[in-house]
């Protein structure tokens, strides 16, 4: 029940992108088309869940015990940069649907500070690893939903006479805020 | 993200880099990388630290000097380094230094500053991931010699300052009715009640934001079209007076 709580914490409440600001990059960069943004959304929860855990392990089993947490973001950015690198190879070798799918997406998962902030996040939370997994799952998941509702509404955008200014981003962030307004009605789900 | 659109604007940004002898124009680079190519107004960088540390004018202010403070010296490490890093390996020794960097800044920010290591939070760690940063490195410093490299870093660093300081004290302004900064000035413009408090929340800085750049786009938008118009009307004059 606990970690049911978590996710949806993590997910509707404070959904990542418009109650905590990260990946607000890709938000606006990759949002453009409902399918890319889709094929992103699932990129990002394969490459949150799995650094998350690795992150977990690390500075739970490696930067504690030598009292280094202080190196936590060096350490972190390069675990995440070198497992993007790794599920890239990977993916390329053994899943060729999923490479195809994914695979423009993942480099650009490195700089994407949603990842980095997630791994952040559930450690200053203070989860055990069952926890991080299912905080993780829901960051990401939170992170899909949005990304997904968010380009469909920017195609139909695209079809919206605008003034002219204010097409593209400018007209990207107010829509984003009236999401943020309607995400803000999940306040205090789930305890 | 950052790398791909740092690549696109390398060719405006550093179009004759430092391999032509002509002097390096120091001063129209500085200006472009505040107004001319202001990276959070016309190239939409590092908005997640635009959008999440701007509620109040200090937060905004000392988010604003770290990065400036960040860029020139990310700038002028990598302007060294570049010419012996082999260009495979380019990212992760620039990441490496960015981080190791940012590391730096974070104990000394928690050990002067307490209460804008406790305001700021997450998104100090996280300038490792600025665009800005990665971004000017890439399409720049690594290219350029050390001085320009500097200048680069400072100009870009200001742009970014300047539109976060923008953005936070129209959001602390509107959102709250008064200014505070450091407790050494206050000012209250309009009393408590008539404030709009949706500004300090999550979703203001989406609308402040919009309208910001909104604004902008439709200003440039009508004075090129004013150019564009009196171009022309200067054209059929001159076919009239042809004619005649």
């Amino acid at each position: 029940m606990e970690l049911f709580s978590i996710f949806i914490g993590a997910s509707l409440v404070s959904n990542i992108i418009l109650a905590n600001f990260l990946g607000i990059c890709s938000f606006m960069g990759v949002s453009k088309k409902s399918s890319s943004a889709l094929g992103m959304g699932f990129a990002v929860v394969f490459v949150i869940t799995t650094s998350s855990m690795a992150t977990w392990a690390i500075f739970h089993f490696l930067l504690v015990p030598f009292q280094l947490e202080f190196m936590r973001t060096i350490v972190f950015i390069l675990v995440i940069a070198t497992l993007v690198q790794f599920v890239e190879m990977y993916m390329k070798k053994n899943m060729q649907t999923l490479y195809k799918a994914l695979g423009v997406y993942l480099p650009l998962i490195t700089v994407n500070c949603a990842v980095l902030g997630a791994a952040l996040l559930n450690i200053d939370r203070g989860f055990n690893f069952l926890g991080t997994v299912s905080s993780a799952l829901g960051i990401s998941l939170g992170y899909t939903l949005v990304i997904f509702i968010f380009s469909t509404i920017r195609e139909r955008l695209e079809l919206a006479n605008t003034p002219r200014g204010f097409r593209g981003a400018p007209i990207a962030l107010i829509t984003a805020a009236i999401m943020a307004m309607a995400f803000f009605g999940f306040f205090g789900l789930g305890g | 993200m950052s790398s791909e659109l740092a690549m696109e604007s390398l060719d405006v940004v550093a179009p004759a880099g430092s391999k032509t002898k002509e002097r390096f124009d120091y001063k129209g680079h500085f200006i472009k990388g505040v107004i001319v190519e202001n990276p959070v107004f016309k190239m939409l960088l590092a908005l997640c630290p635009v959008l999440g540390v701007t509620a109040t004018l200090i937060n905004g202010v000392g988010m604003g000097v770290i990065v400036i403070f960040a860029l020139t010296v990310a700038n002028a490490m990598v302007a060294i380094v570049s010419k012996f890093t082999p260009d495979e390996v380019r990212i992760p020794v620039f990441i490496t230094i960015i981080a190791t960097l940012i590391t730096a800044i974070e104990m000394l920010v928690q050990a002067f500053l307490p209460n804008l290591f406790a305001a700021l939070g997450i998104f100090l760690p996280l300038v490792v991931t600025n665009c800005i940063l990665l971004g000017r490195a890439e399409a720049f410093a690594a290219k350029n010699k050390f001085l320009p490299s500097v200048v680069d870093g400072l100009s870009f660093g200001l742009g970014f300052a300047l539109a976060v300081s923008l953005l936070s004290f129209i959001r602390e302004l509107i959102g709250t009715g008064a200014l505070n900064f450091f407790d050494l000035f206050y000012l209250r413009l309009f009393p408590q009640q008539f404030a709009i408090g949706l500004f300090v929340q999550p979703l203001g800085a989406f609308i402040a934001l919009g309208l910001i750049i909104g604004v902008m786009f439709s200003f440039r938008l009508s004075k090129e079209e004013q150019e564009k118009k009196a171009a022309t009307a200067q054209k059929t004059a001159k076919l009239a007076k042809s004619v005649a």
